[in-house]
């Protein structure tokens, strides 16, 4: 091991080809679907399907490492590359980047908790004709930082086999495309988290698969939201949802531990750097753009004065590249973590917490820096600072993510600091 | 290929160089504050951890290959010590790296056996000027091109063990551009002031003001010979070991008054138990990671020649100026009036960490 920066040259030829498809596939389309909110961008949705089936895959998720005899063994990059990937995708347009047909966090979850079997059951369809949807239902109305105040319950008909499901999901992000079946779609599922024993806390708590078009499921409602317009926002509905016995991830007996709810985590260690690097990809877009106008106005970034010569507008720039490239590097160390199997819920939280201030701060300066152009809908500058607010609120809110990191670095467990 | 880790050889590096910064500048940084006095014993253990030997090679006394990365690791790691004693330590270091990164061949058979092969010896560099918009680029100590000399005229600041010196760089602008200019002690016109700088932190590191009068020294005395060196090469190699440092620094705002927070209670909890002090702590944690992994960046961009190291290293250093300010603050704060009194070392270390944006020139890696 030593110290390096040199991105593998996979990664870079990505970002090459990506960058083409952000600029002519998402770019181009992104004020259209931002102005025409639940519209479905099918043409992104089936050029990325196929593009990445003809890669060999129907997901961006990391494929699994096939043991190559008598190759040369490379250092695994697969979580590096899926973050290069959302980064320069979210440059190209976040909410379509949400959009992108495959797992989602739907199948990070069975990748993460799932058997041998069930991985195979449920995420073989993602490389199938139809580009295919999965979402991961965990938000309730009284439930969202704080999962473990999850109400929906899952209780076990003996006589079936089978998973009876109740209760109230909201903020399900591609909820609808993931149930509901669409001519073009292909059949998705959603991860439902439930208690199977609501007296053992956290430690009841499990993941179950539930496919689409299952009775007693019901997408109810659609939100309207400030930003992120083209990625549908589920509420969805279960009653007396039927589900088999072998679509709950993990273990179906309580014990008085928290794994399940620790499955959960670690879902959460492995995504938090990727909606890191979502955000950071909002910011660059617009950096890069009040760069350009700046240079379009003659403003010259004097680079290389000490602070007190430079003007506000050249301490801004510098700035936002310091806060930039750091939260891009904070990124890249924890997916590397990740890549290596080193544990890094420290540092997956604390990317994100970078993150979620840097994308708030820099799009937000870039619309002030761009002054009437900035909040004009005419250019994208507005659009990405109201894309770029829910990096610091999805995948854990800025707060939970402190707490995690100052829980990590304290030593203290959940109940020492609360 | 990414990768965050040290290697072997650097991490025995960042053992060793934390050790000593641990039990022997740690544990002497009050008294030294205090008594405005390092201890030479100190220095001169610190100088046997090897640093700048490690980075000369055999050629020249030393016994390996300069590295910014691996000086900015343990640059990080002594400053995690006490930043003045970390300094004084490394002062041969401002004179002999810009030798080994811009010096011509002469000037290095000239200087470094001598220098790496021997005790720690008072050779150190003037970069520093008094001024309120202080530029490195820009410097208002001029050199003029006279014959087979250059005549140096201005006055530095905050030149450290600049009485003793046994030789230094001036550094001076040159038609514009900032070169490096070696000045033998004794040199006619050059005078160092009696009294030490008096400065809010960094009080055991002895400094001092530099007059240049009419100093003249031979041609071949302009680091690189004739034709010069690249000073945004020395000028980066300076930014990456004051962000190195700062990161350092706050590291040790960051485990002071994280330990702190462990003990001190408040209404029956600890008060690293309230989210108020918890949060603030976490994003200590948070910036200095960023600004490190800013700082591991520009110096590996360093070492690997890469085309925009010159402007991390800017970037980098921009950051860490702001960070340790961040951090250091915060280090007081979360000792409340504690954090006040001289007998914890916070307020010493936010002191030294408003230092950042002109202390550079102070280290180099």
């Amino acid at each position: 091991m030593s110290i390096e920066f040199e991105a593998p040259k996979p990664v870079v030829k990505m970002q090459t080809v990506l960058q083409t498809v952000a600029e002519n596939m998402m770019r181009s389309v992104s004020r259209e679907f931002d102005e025409n909110e639940h519209t479905i961008p099918w043409d992104y949705i089936e050029f990325m399907h196929t593009a990445m089936r003809s890669m060999g895959g129907g997901s961006l998720a990391p494929q699994e490492e096939k043991p190559k005899e008598d190759a040369e063994k490379r250092p695994p990059i697969g979580y590096q590359m899926l973050a290069a990937q959302i980064e320069m995708l979210s440059w190209g347009d976040v909410g379509m980047y949400l959009v992108t047909p495959g797992g989602g966090l739907g199948a990070a979850a069975v990748q993460a908790a799932g058997s041998p079997d069930q991985k195979a059951k449920f995420l073989a369809r993602f490389a199938d004709k139809k580009p295919t949807f999965a979402a991961m239902c965990m938000t309730e109305a009284g439930a969202g930082s704080d999962t473990s105040a999850i109400r929906t319950r899952a209780v076990l008909d003996e006589k079936t086999k089978e998973w009876v499901i109740n209760g109230e999901k909201i903020f399900v992000t591609a909820g609808d495309k993931s149930f509901t079946e669409y001519e073009k779609s292909g059949k998705g599922f959603i991860v439902v988290w439930a208690s199977i024993d609501p007296s053992a806390g956290r430690a009841g708590m499990r993941a179950f698969v539930i496919e689409s078009g299952t009775p007693g499921v019901q997408v109810t409602k659609l939100e309207h939201k400030m930003g992120i317009r083209v990625s549908d926002t589920a509420s969805i509905s279960l009653v007396d949802v039927r589900v088999p016995f072998e679509n709950l991830l993990g273990s179906p007996t309580v014990e008085k531990t928290t794994k399940g709810f620790k499955g959960a985590m670690a879902t959460f260690d492995a995504t938090r750097p990727l909606v890191a690097a979502s955000g950071i990809g909002v910011a660059r877009a617009a950096l890069e753009f009040v760069k350009e106008k700046l240079k379009e106005n003659g403003v010259q970034i004097r680079y290389g004065l000490p602070r007190s010569k430079l003007t506000s507008v050249e301490r801004d720039v510098i700035d936002m590249e310091i806060m930039l490239r750091s939260a891009w590097l904070m990124v890249l160390k924890a997916v590397w973590m990740a890549d290596n199997k080193k544990p890094n819920a420290l540092e997956s939280s604390m990317s994100k917490v970078k993150a979620g201030d840097v994308t708030t701060k820099i799009t937000q300066k870039v619309v002030e820096i761009l002054g009437p152009l900035g909040y004009s809908r005419e250019f994208l500058a507005e659009k990405w600072f109201r894309d770029a607010k829910i990096t610091d609120i999805y995948e854990g809110t800025g707060q939970i993510n402190r707490l995690v990191v100052a829980r990590q670095i304290l030593g203290y467990s959940g109940a020492e600091l609360r | 290929m990414y990768s965050f880790e040290p290697n072997e050889e650097q991490q025995m590096l960042i053992d060793a160089v934390g050790k000593y910064a641990e039990n022997d500048l740690r544990a002497a940084a009050h008294d030294a504050e205090e008594n405005r006095e390092i201890p030479k014993k100190l220095i001169s253990k610190g100088w046997e951890l090897g640093l700048l030997q490690a980075s000369t090679p055999e050629s020249y006394g030393g016994f390996g290959e300069r590295s910014a990365v691996t000086g900015a690791l343990a640059v990080e790691e002594m400053a995690f010590g006490d930043l003045a004693g970390a300094l004084a330590v490394m002062t041969p270091s401002l004179f002999a790296t810009p030798i080994l990164l811009g010096g011509s061949e002469e000037q290095k058979q000239q200087y470094l056996p001598d220098i790496v092969g021997g005790d720690w010896a008072p050779y150190t560099a003037a970069l520093i000027e008094y001024a309120i918009d202080f530029d490195p680029t820009a410097l208002k100590t001029t050199a003029k091109a006279d014959g087979d000399s250059y005549i140096l005229n201005g006055e530095k600041a905050f030149v450290p063990f600049a009485k003793d010196a046994e030789a230094m760089i001036v550094y001076a602008d040159l038609n514009g551009v900032t070169q490096g200019f070696i000045v033998p002690k004794n040199a006619g016109g050059l005078s160092v002031s009696d009294e030490r700088e008096k400065l809010m932190g960094l009080n055991a590191l002895p400094m001092y003001r530099v007059k240049l009068d009419n100093v003249t020294v031979p041609a071949i005395n302009r680091l690189g010979g004739a034709s010069g060196h690249d000073f945004d090469l020395i000028l980066s190699s300076m930014r990456i070991a004051s962000a190195a440092a700062a990161v350092g620094l706050a590291k040790a705002s960051l485990e002071y008054s994280k330990d702190y927070a462990k003990e001190r209670e408040v209404f029956g909890v600890k008060i690293a138990q309230k989210q108020a002090i918890a949060f603030m702590l976490a994003e200590m944690a948070t910036e200095i990671e960023a600004i490190r992994l800013l700082t591991w960046e520009a110096a590996w961009k360093l070492d690997a020649n890469k085309e925009d190291a010159c402007a991390e290293a800017y970037l980098a250093f921009t950051g860490a100026c702001d960070m340790a300010m961040m951090v250091t603050d915060r280090g007081v704060q979360v000792l409340g009036g504690h954090g006040y009194i001289r007998e914890h070392p916070v307020e010493l270390f936010m002191r030294n960490g408003r230092g950042f944006p002109m202390l550079l020139g102070l280290a180099i890696v």
